[in-house]
C-alpha cells in the first residue's frame, strides 16, 4: 500500500496546493513542499529498511509489491513493484523536487496554484513510471509526466515558450505512440501462445526473434531514446530546458531524462535480449556520438541555459552506452551517473536560473566577471562545473569511470571516443565559468549573492556528489540485487546477451 | 400487435407523443422554457425506460424493426446525446429571439429517425429511418434564418444528402433485384452463397456504400461537413457530429455483427484506403483552418476514418473498439460543441481560433474543460479518448492490419499538431492579448466597452512596444491600465 501512496500524496497534494492558492500563494508552496517531504518520508523508510536489512524478503526480487486487477478484460493490473534500482530512483525524483520547489519559491508569481498543480503531478507521474509493472500503467503514466511538463513549459517559460512546449509535446508524444504500438505487438505476440496480459514479470522471455523482435524492440527504443535523449533524438531537449522555467529544468534535465535510462534498463534489454545483442554496435555508436556532438555543441553555445542542456545530451550519451554494454561495471555506472548527472544539472539549471533572476539575461557575452559581485554564486557554480566535467571526487567521475571500464570490456574503439567526451567535458565547463564568472567585470555587474534559502538548496547538492564521490558503496549495494535480477532475466534467454561480445 | 410488441415500440412511441405534446404546447402557447422542458422530459423519460423494455430484447416486431440489446444499448446512448444537444439548445437560444421552439420539435423527430435506424434490419427501415433523421436536420442546420452561412450550409446539406438519398434508393433497388430480398440477413446470406448475379449486387451495395460514407463524412464524400459544421448553430453541430453519425455507425455494426464479424477482402480493400485517405485528409486539413468548427469538422473526418480501423482489423475486439470509440468520440464531441454553444451569446459563436486566445485567464472552467475535451480528442491518457484509441490499436494489432495501424499511427502523431494550438491559443497567451481581441468570451455591456477602449489604448500605446508578456510587472500595470477605464 505504501507505493500506492507514494504515487497519491504528490497528486493529492497538487490538488490541494492548486485550490489553496487562490486565497493563500504562501500556504500553497509550503503545502507542496510538505507533500514531498511525507513522500520522501515513506520513500526514505523504505530505504532504510532496505538498506538496514529489516523485514522486507530478500528472497523475492522486489522489496515491496502491490497489485490490484484494474482491467481484467484486458489483462491489465494495477501492478506496482520496488527494487533498489526503481527506489534510488524515487528518492531522487523526491529530492529533486524538493529542490525545485525551493528553486521557483520566488520565481514564479503567475498562477502560484496551477503551476504546483503541474509540478507536483509531474512527479506523480515519474514516481509512476519508476514503480510501474505492468506495461499499460506504464504507459500511462509515462504519458501523465508529459501534459503537466507541457503547461510547464507553455505557461511559465520565456520568450520562446510555446514553440519549446510544442516540440517537446510532439517528440515526446508521437514516440510514446509507436511504444504503445510495441507494447501491444508484444502483448499479442504473447496472448498467441497462452495468456493475455500486460504483466512485465510474466511478459519476460516472451520469444522475439529476428527482425520481427528488432522493429518491436525499436519501438521502445525510440521511446526511451527520445526521452533520454539520444543523438538524432535530442533536438527538443535544448529547446524545452532553455525555455522552461527553472523549475522545470531542474525536473526535466534531473529526473525526465532518467526515466528514458530507467527504461532501457528495466524494459529494452531484459523484454528483447536477442534484439539488443544484434542491435549493440549501432546502439554504442549512436552513444559516442552523443557523447561528442552534445560536448561540441555546448562549447558552441553562447545561451548559458542551452549550454548546460547540450551538457546532457553528452552526459547522457554515457547512459546509453553503460546500458548497451550491459555488464556489472557500466550497470553500475550507468545508474550513478543517473543520480550524480540528476544532482549536478539539476544543480547548474538552478544556479543558471538564480543568475537570470539577478541579470535578466542569460547571454554569456553579456556576463563576465560576475565571481567579484557574488562570489558564492561563482563558487557554487563552479564546484557544479567540476562535477560536470569528472573531477575525481565528485559522483560524477564515478559513474563516467565505471561506465568506461565496464565498455572497455565490450568495445575498445567506444571505449577510446567516448573517453575523448571527458576532455571536451573539460573544456565546455572552463569556458562556461569563464565566461560568465571569471575575467574583468567590463559590464558593471552588482548583483546580490545566493541567500539563504538557495545556499540550503546548493548545500544539500553539494554534500549529496562528495558523499558519492567519495563512498558510492550505498547505492552501489542498494541497486546490486536489482541489477544482478535484470542480467539474470537476459541470462536466462536463449541467446546469451552482450555482454560476452568482444 | 401484442403486448411484447407495444413495449418493445415504447421509446417510439414515448417520442412521438413528445413530439405531439411539444407541438400543442407550442400552438396554444409560444414558451421556450415548455418547449425545451418538455423534449428533456421526452428524452429522460425514453431513456429510464431502456432497462424496463431490455427483459422482452430480442424481440422482433415485424419483420422490419428489431429491438435487442445492442439496439437498445444504441438507443440509450442517442438518448443521451439528444438530451445533451437539448440542453445546449436551450442555454444557447435563451439569449436569442425569434421563434425557437419548433426546434426542438425538429431535434425529437429526428432522434425517433436515429431510434428507427439503431433497430433496423430491413431495407424499408433503414430509410425510413435516415430520411426521419435527415429531414429535420435540414431545418435544423438552417435554423439560423437570418444568418448567411446557416442557410447556405441548410442548402448544401439539403442537396447533398438529396443526392445520397437517390443512391441509396437506387441501391437498394438494385438489391432487391439482385436478391429478391430485402432483409439484411438474407441480403448478406445471398451475398456470401454467392446464388444472386453478382454485377447487380455488388453496385447495390457500392451505391448503398456512398449513402453510407455520406452520412459518416469518409472522403471523398465529406466535402459538406465543413461547411455545414461552421454554417450551423452549435447544437445543432453537435446534433450532426454525434447522434447522426453514431446512428449510422451502429447500422454499420449491425450489418457487421449479421455478417457474422466476417468482411470480404475486396470491400477490407476499399474501405482501407477510405480510412486511411480520410485519416490524413481530415487531419492535415485540419491543420489549415483557423476557424474551431471547421477544425473539430476535419478533425471529425479522421476519426470516423479511425473507427473504419477497427471494422476492418475485424476479430473480437472489433465490436469491443467500435463501440467504446463510438461513446468516447461522442461524449467528446459533445463537451466540444457545448462549450463553444457555452461561450456564444446574441452576437455570435466565438470561432476563430483567436477567440480562444486568453480564455484560461477569462473562463478558467471552460477552458480547462475545453482542454479535457480536446485532449481526449487527441487521445492522451487518463480520457476516455486514450482508451479509445488504445482499443482500436489492439483490435488492429490483433488482426495484424499493419498498414492501418501505421496510419493510425502516423496520424495520432498529426493530430497532436493539431491538439497544441487550440490548447496554446486558449491556455498559454497571455492575459493582455485577450483583450485585443474585443468580440472574445464574456461580453456583457460595462467590461465590453471597457474592452473596446483598452483595445483602442493598446493599439495606440501598445504595439510600438509590445510588452514581454512573461514579465509579470508588465502585465500588473497593463491590468491596472486596463481597470482605470
Amino acid at each position: 500500500m505504501s507505493l500506492v501512496w507514494l504515487i497519491l500524496i504528490p497528486m493529492v497534494g497538487g490538488l490541494v496546493a492548486g485550490l489553496v492558492a487562490r486565497k493563500n500563494e504562501s500556504l500553497c508552496r509550503w503545502i507542496s513542499l510538505s507533500a514531498l517531504i511525507l513522500d520522501s518520508g515513506i520513500a526514505i523508510n523504505l530505504f532504510a529498511h532496505h538498506w538496514l536489512g529489516l523485514d522486507l524478503p530478500t528472497s523475492t526480487r522486489w522489496l515491496v509489491e502491490f497489485q490490484v486487477e484494474w482491467i481484467p478484460r484486458l489483462g491489465a493490473g494495477i501492478h506496482l513493484a520496488v527494487d533498489g534500482l526503481s527506489l534510488l530512483m524515487v528518492l531522487l525524483t523526491l529530492f529533486l523536487g524538493i529542490i525545485g520547489v525551493g528553486a521557483s519559491w520566488t520565481e514564479i508569481k503567475t498562477q502560484v496554484g496551477f503551476f504546483h498543480f503541474n509540478f507536483l503531478w509531474i512527479l506523480s507521474g515519474v514516481i509512476g513510471v519508476f514503480l510501474a509493472l505492468d506495461l499499460l500503467l506504464f504507459f500511462f503514466f509515462w504519458e501523465v509526466m508529459l501534459v503537466p511538463m507541457y503547461f510547464l513549459i507553455g505557461i511559465w517559460g520565456h520568450e520562446n515558450r510555446q514553440y519549446a512546449a510544442v516540440k517537446f509535446f510532439i517528440f515526446t508524444q508521437a514516440s510514446g505512440l509507436v511504444m504503445l504500438l510495441s507494447i501491444l505487438v508484444l502483448v499479442f505476440t504473447h496472448a498467441a501462445g497462452g495468456e493475455l496480459t500486460f504483466d512485465y514479470m510474466k511478459l519476460l522471455g516472451t520469444p522475439m526473434d529476428g527482425t520481427f523482435g528488432l522493429l518491436v524492440m525499436l519501438g521502445f527504443f525510440l521511446a526511451f531514446t527520445v526521452k533520454l535523449p539520444a543523438f538524432p533524438f535530442h533536438p527538443w531537449l535544448p529547446d524545452a530546458h532553455t525555455e522552461a522555467p527553472t523549475a522545470g529544468s531542474i525536473i526535466l534535465a534531473g529526473i525526465l531524462l532518467k526515466t528514458g535510462a530507467y527504461g532501457l534498463l528495466r524494459f529494452v534489454v531484459p523484454l528483447f535480449p536477442a534484439a539488443c545483442q544484434v542491435f549493440t554496435p549501432y546502439a554504442l555508436f549512436l552513444g559516442v556520438v552523443g557523447v561528442l556532438y552534445g560536448a561540441m555543441q555546448a562549447f558552441a553555445q553562447s545561451d548559458l541555459k542551452r549550454l548546460v542542456a547540450y551538457t546532457s545530451v553528452s552526459h547522457m550519451g554515457f547512459v546509453l552506452l553503460g546500458v548497451f554494454a550491459w555488464n556489472d561495471y557500466a550497470l553500475y555506472g550507468v545508474v550513478m551517473q543517473m543520480i550524480c548527472h540528476g544532482f549536478s544539472s539539476g544543480a547548474q539549471f538552478m544556479l543558471v536560473g538564480a543568475l537570470y533572476e539577478r541579470v535578466h539575461t542569460r547571454e554569456m557575452g553579456r556576463m563576465g566577471g560576475l565571481w567579484t559581485t557574488a562570489p558564492r554564486l561563482g563558487a557554487a557554480s563552479m564546484f557544479f562545473a567540476m562535477a560536470s566535467l569528472g573531477l575525481p571526487g565528485m559522483g560524477n567521475f564515478i559513474a563516467e569511470f565505471l561506465v568506461l571500464a565496464g565498455l572497455f570490456k565490450v568495445s575498445v574503439t567506444a571505449t577510446s571516443f567516448a573517453s575523448l567526451g571527458l576532455i571536451a567535458a573539460t573544456i565546455y565547463s572552463l569556458w562556461l565559468m569563464r565566461g560568465t564568472f571569471f575575467g574583468p567585470n567590463d559590464k558593471q555587474w552588482k548583483i546580490a549573492d545566493l541567500n539563504a534559502r538557495e545556499l540550503s538548496l546548493v548545500a544539500a547538492l553539494v554534500a549529496g556528489l562528495v558523499f558519492l564521490g567519495f563512498y558510492p558503496q550505498p547505492v552501489l549495494k542498494a541497486v546490486h540485487p536489482a541489477l544482478e535480477a535484470l542480467q539474470q532475466s537476459t541470462a536466462q534467454a536463449p541467446v546469451p546477451v552482450a555482454m560476452n561480445r568482444r | 400487435m401484442n403486448s411484447a410488441d407495444i413495449i418493445a415500440l415504447l421509446p417510439l412511441i414515448l417520442l412521438t407523443l413528445a413530439t405531439i405534446a411539444v407541438m400543442l404546447a407550442i400552438s396554444f402557447k409560444r414558451s421556450h422554457g415548455l418547449a425545451a422542458g418538455l423534449t428533456a422530459l421526452g428524452f429522460t423519460a425514453t431513456f429510464l425506460l431502456l432497462p424496463a423494455i431490455s427483459r422482452v430484447a430480442p424481440h422482433p416486431v415485424t419483420p422490419i424493426y428489431l429491438v435487442d440489446t445492442f439496439g437498445l444499448f444504441f438507443s440509450g446512448l442517442l438518448l443521451a446525446a439528444s438530451l445533451v444537444v437539448t440542453l445546449l439548445a436551450y442555454g444557447y437560444y435563451e439569449t436569442r429571439s425569434g421563434f425557437r421552439e419548433e426546434f426542438y420539435l425538429l431535434l425529437l423527430m429526428s432522434a425517433m429517425g436515429g431510434l428507427v435506424l439503431v433497430g433496423s434490419t430491413h431495407l424499408v427501415s433503414l430509410f425510413i429511418g435516415l430520411e426521419l433523421l435527415s429531414v429535420p436536420l435540414y431545418t435544423m442546420v438552417g435554423f439560423s434564418r437570418t444568418a448567411r452561412r446557416s442557410l447556405e450550409a441548410a442548402l448544401k446539406y439539403l442537396v447533398l444528402a438529396g443526392v445520397s438519398s437517390a443512391f441509396l434508393l437506387f441501391g437498394m433497388a438494385l438489391l432487391f433485384a439482385a436478391t429478391g430480398s430485402m432483409d439484411f440477413s438474407r441480403i448478406l446470406e445471398m451475398g456470401r452463397s454467392g446464388d444472386a448475379s453478382s454485377t447487380p449486387l455488388m453496385a447495390g451495395l457500392a451505391l448503398i456504400g456512398v449513402a453510407v460514407g455520406f452520412k459518416l463524412a469518409i472522403v471523398p464524400f465529406h466535402l459538406w461537413t465543413p461547411d455545414v459544421y461552421e454554417g450551423a448553430p452549435a447544437p445543432t453541430t453537435s446534433f450532426v457530429a454525434t447522434v447522426s453519425k453514431g446512428a449510422m455507425t451502429a447500422v454499420l455494426l449491425r450489418l457487421y455483427l449479421l455478417a457474422g464479424g466476417v468482411i470480404p477482402d475486396s470491400t477490407v480493400t476499399i474501405f482501407s484506403i477510405l480510412a486511411i485517405l480520410s485519416m490524413f485528409t481530415g487531419n492535415l486539413l485540419a491543420l489549415m483552418q483557423n476557424n474551431v468548427k471547421r477544425v473539430l469538422a476535419y478533425s471529425s473526418i479522421s476519426h470516423l476514418g479511425y473507427l473504419l480501423v477497427a471494422f476492418l482489423a475485424g476479430g473480437e475486439y472489433a465490436v469491443e473498439a467500435v463501440t467504446f470509440y463510438l461513446t468516447a468520440y461522442m461524449v467528446t464531441s459533445l463537451g466540444t460543441f457545448g462549450i463553444i454553444a457555452l461561450l456564444s451569446d446574441r452576437e455570435g459563436e466565438p470561432e476563430l481560433l483567436q477567440d480562444y486566445s486568453g480564455l484560461f485567464w477569462r473562463n478558467p472552467v471552460a477552458a480547462g474543460l475545453f482542454s479535457l475535451f480536446l485532449l481526449s480528442l487527441a487521445g492522451i491518457p487518463m480520457t476516455a479518448g486514450f482508451i479509445g484509441k488504445f482499443y482500436l490499436f489492439a483490435a488492429g494489432v490483433d488482426h495484424s492490419a499493419w498498414l492501418l495501424i501505421g496510419s493510425l499511427v502516423i496520424n495520432s502523431a498529426i493530430g497532436l499538431f493539431l491538439l497544441p494550438p487550440d490548447c496554446r491559443f486558449h491556455v498559454c497567451r497571455s492575459r493582455r492579448k485577450s483583450h485585443t481581441n474585443p468580440s472574445a468570451g464574456k461580453r456583457s455591456g460595462k467590461p465590453a466597452r471597457a474592452d473596446a477602449r483598452f483595445c483602442g489604448y493598446f493599439l495606440v500605446w501598445g504595439l510600438p512596444r509590445v510588452p514581454d508578456s512573461s514579465d509579470p510587472q508588465r502585465d500588473n500595470r497593463l491590468n491596472s491600465a486596463y481597470h482605470s477605464f
